[in-house]
């Protein structure tokens, strides 16, 4: 028999005799503050950062503010031009020398200071972890409260790829001391469009 | 018959450096205590604690029917799907993806079953260079060692041990303690290996059946940049880590985090459905035991385990003894009752490495019963005739008494008194492997039936 039937056999043979139904999950409501100030001080907490501007001409400005001296900017947002475009990338290794990768973030989740993010978004999902800042763009209305309603919203398999990140990289391997850029991102700054639920909701 | 492990020769050891006994203890009950402050923030912890329970009881009830899903589903996903019965055939399954695609160099994020399996040393000795991408994995590496933590690998290293590993093997100054500096160092050190990394390994915290993939949660990122950097992802999934939805994942994620670390969720929770844009993906289903433990009326629960890691940091023998103390792949409550699962004359004595208080079971967001399992393997044990050594003369006097009430309340009105009297010597006589590293706490004035039985007067 193969490995597969054999397991398979197993497990079967092997169940564990219990009445244990799927439980339905109920809708539990979450923190109660409004959702964005709620994810504002989570992904605070987190060790992201977040600011608002009105439109993505102003995030341009602004990633150029944060980072003046950035010599590669990559952008996976066609509306930001940055110094390398994304889509001209053919393998994830030329993303080694990124000071600072750009893209946009489907979903916000409050309670986990998290945006959601997935490999249409990334194009090359190394973009995430070889820069050593990222800059997020957001929607203010797409945060939702709890994980429970982030799952609900964000089908997790409808891309290969999809990450909820809440801040940069971190580790507290030596000594519980917490530290910021581990492996991955150093920064984390997650920019909230402030201009775009007023546009969005005229053009619904 | 193999021979066992030594767990209080383990936690001497440990002992013999007490600022390092102070320190992880001070840093692993600083855990549970934000593990607390986290939880707090949820007021349907407890209906979570049962949801948790209940979905993972579902699930290994129906295990088979999961499996079959997940596989098809992943199939249909272009994930290539391998089957495990143990260890030894997941190392050969692993090898031989990395062979075939002529992979020389490894890097790996994480994974308790590719500990489990030996898997490292498996591939080194077959000439592939594998890096630990995870720091405190990293530093466990180089020192030669195993994890001590499920979570937080080298919990039982000061900086000062660290600077020295990494003045040895980065050339790092050895006088400059800082975990920034440190950090920095190893950074540095790792960016040039994850670069040329032909393949990238990971484990899994949770698959989905009725999507096909699976979620991987770190606070590195570590386990993305295999992912997304070489051309080729494997990740070794054990059965018992199926659960059926993709909406499940909200109640998991939500506890995982809060449970281990006190934070909202981790920094990073992956999911992968099917390889990313030009990538491979293989995915190895682990037997490993997990289908004989299913059968096991007593021992099932156990699979229901997220690997939190939240019965360690609340566990006063694991805060005390280190995780290394145990010299199995599991520590602390969940080791107590996993090890002896893979080989039960090996890890007899671990079912005696614990005070069974009782706060593991109490902490555990899927509700496992780990003081009854450790209680019950200790029955096992005994049954095997494999008490240990030093337990041995004791317990059989000690059963003898608790056989008879009044026999029990001489004992204990007898215990009482010497404990007053000549504490020490009776429990640091070197038989009681316990005394070792341990002070007695201070002696109550009444017994507890003397307590009771005022009480019950009182009221
Ligand atoms: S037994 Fe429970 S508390 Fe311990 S690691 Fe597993 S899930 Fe966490």
């Amino acid at each position: 028999m193969s490995a597969r039937d054999d397991i398979l056999a197993a497990v079967r043979r092997n169940l564990p005799r219990t009445d244990a139904l799927l439980p339905e999950i109920p809708r539990f409501a979450g923190g109660g503050e409004p959702a964005v100030e709620y994810f504002r001080t989570r992904l605070e907490l987190m060790g992201g950062r977040s600011m608002e501007v009105p439109t993505v001409a102003a995030a341009e400005a602004t990633i150029g503010e944060l980072f003046p001296d950035a010599r590669v900017v990559c952008s996976a947002v066609p509306e930001i031009a940055g110094t390398r475009r994304i889509e001209q990338v053919r393998d994830p290794h030329e993303l080694h020398d990124v000071e600072v990768g750009v893209f946009r973030a489907r979903l916000g989740v409050a309670e986990a200071g998290a945006v959601w993010v997935t490999q249409e978004d990334l194009v090359v999902n190394a973009l995430a972890f070889l820069s050593q800042h990222l800059v997020v763009l957001l929607d203010p209305a797409a945060i939702v409260n709890t994980l429970h309603d982030a799952y609900d919203r964000m089908d997790c398999s409808a891309s290969p790829y999809g990450v909820l990140m809440a801040g940069p990289s971190a580790t507290g391997d030596i000594e519980g001391v917490i530290i910021r850029g581990a492996q991955g991102a150093r920064s984390l700054t997650v920019l909230l469009l402030t201009d775009s639920t007023a546009r969005n909701t005229a053009t619904a | 018959m193999t021979r066992p492990v030594d767990p209080a020769a383990g936690a001497e050891r440990f002992l013999a450096r007490e600022e390092h006994e102070a320190t992880h203890d001070r840093l692993v009950w600083g855990l549970r205590q934000k593990r607390d402050a986290g939880v707090a923030t949820i007021a349907e912890w407890e209906e979570l604690r049962e949801l948790a329970s209940r979905i993972k009881e579902h699930t290994l009830a129906h295990l088979d029917r999961y499996l079959e899903q997940f596989e098809a589903n992943a199939t249909k996903r272009g994930t290539h799907v391998h089957w495990a019965r143990d260890a030894a055939e997941h190392n050969v399954i692993v090898h031989e993806i990395l062979r075939a695609r002529g992979a020389q160099s490894l890097i790996k994020s994480k994974s308790m079953l590719q500990e489990e399996c030996g898997m490292a040393a498996y591939l080194e000795a077959r000439g592939i260079e594998v890096t630990d991408s995870d720091l405190g994995e990293r530093i466990q590496q180089l020192s030669r060692e195993p994890p001590s933590h499920i979570v937080i690998p080298a919990i039982h290293k000061l900086r000062t041990d660290v600077a020295a590993l990494f003045a040895r093997e980065l050339g790092t100054d050895p006088d400059d303690t800082e975990p920034r500096t440190l950090v920095e160092a190893m950074r540095r050190n790792a960016r040039p290996r994850f670069l040329r990394a032909d393949a990238g390994m990971t484990g899994a915290n949770f698959a989905v059946a009725e999507t096909g993939g699976f979620v991987v949660c770190t606070n590195e990122g570590n386990a993305d940049i295999g992912a997304a950097v070489p051309p080729l992802h494997v990740a070794s999934i054990g059965i018992e880590k199926l659960i059926p939805r993709a909406r499940d994942l909200g109640v998991f994620v939500r506890m995982l985090s809060r449970s281990a670390l006190g934070s909202p969720i981790t920094q990073y929770t992956s999911h992968f459905h099917g390889p990313r844009r030009g990538g491979e993906l293989h995915v190895v289903l682990v037997d490993n035991r997990r289908s004989e433990r299913l059968g096991q009326p007593e021992f099932w629960p156990v699979l229901k385990c997220i690997r939190c890691g939240a019965c360690m940091n609340t566990c006063p023998v694991f805060r005390r003894a280190g995780g290394l103390s145990y010299d199995a792949t599991y520590a602390g409550p969940i080791g107590v009752i996993l090890d002896p699962g893979f080989d039960r004359s090996k890890y007899r004595e671990l079912p005696f490495h614990s005070s069974l208080c009782g706060s593991c079971s109490d902490v555990c967001p899927v509700k496992i019963d780990i003081a009854g399992q450790i209680y019950a393997w200790r029955r096992v044990i005994a049954g095997d005739g494999l008490v240990p050594l030093a337990k041995r003369a004791g317990m059989r006097a000690l059963g003898a008494t608790l056989a008879r009430p009044a026999a029990f309340r001489a004992a204990e009105a007898a215990a009482h008194a010497a404990l007053r009297t000549a504490p020490r010597a009776l429990l640091y006589n070197g038989l009681n492997a316990w005394g070792r590293g341990r002070e007695l706490p201070a002696v109550p004035e009444q017994t507890f039936r003397e307590w009771y039985l005022e009480h019950r007067r009182m009221s």
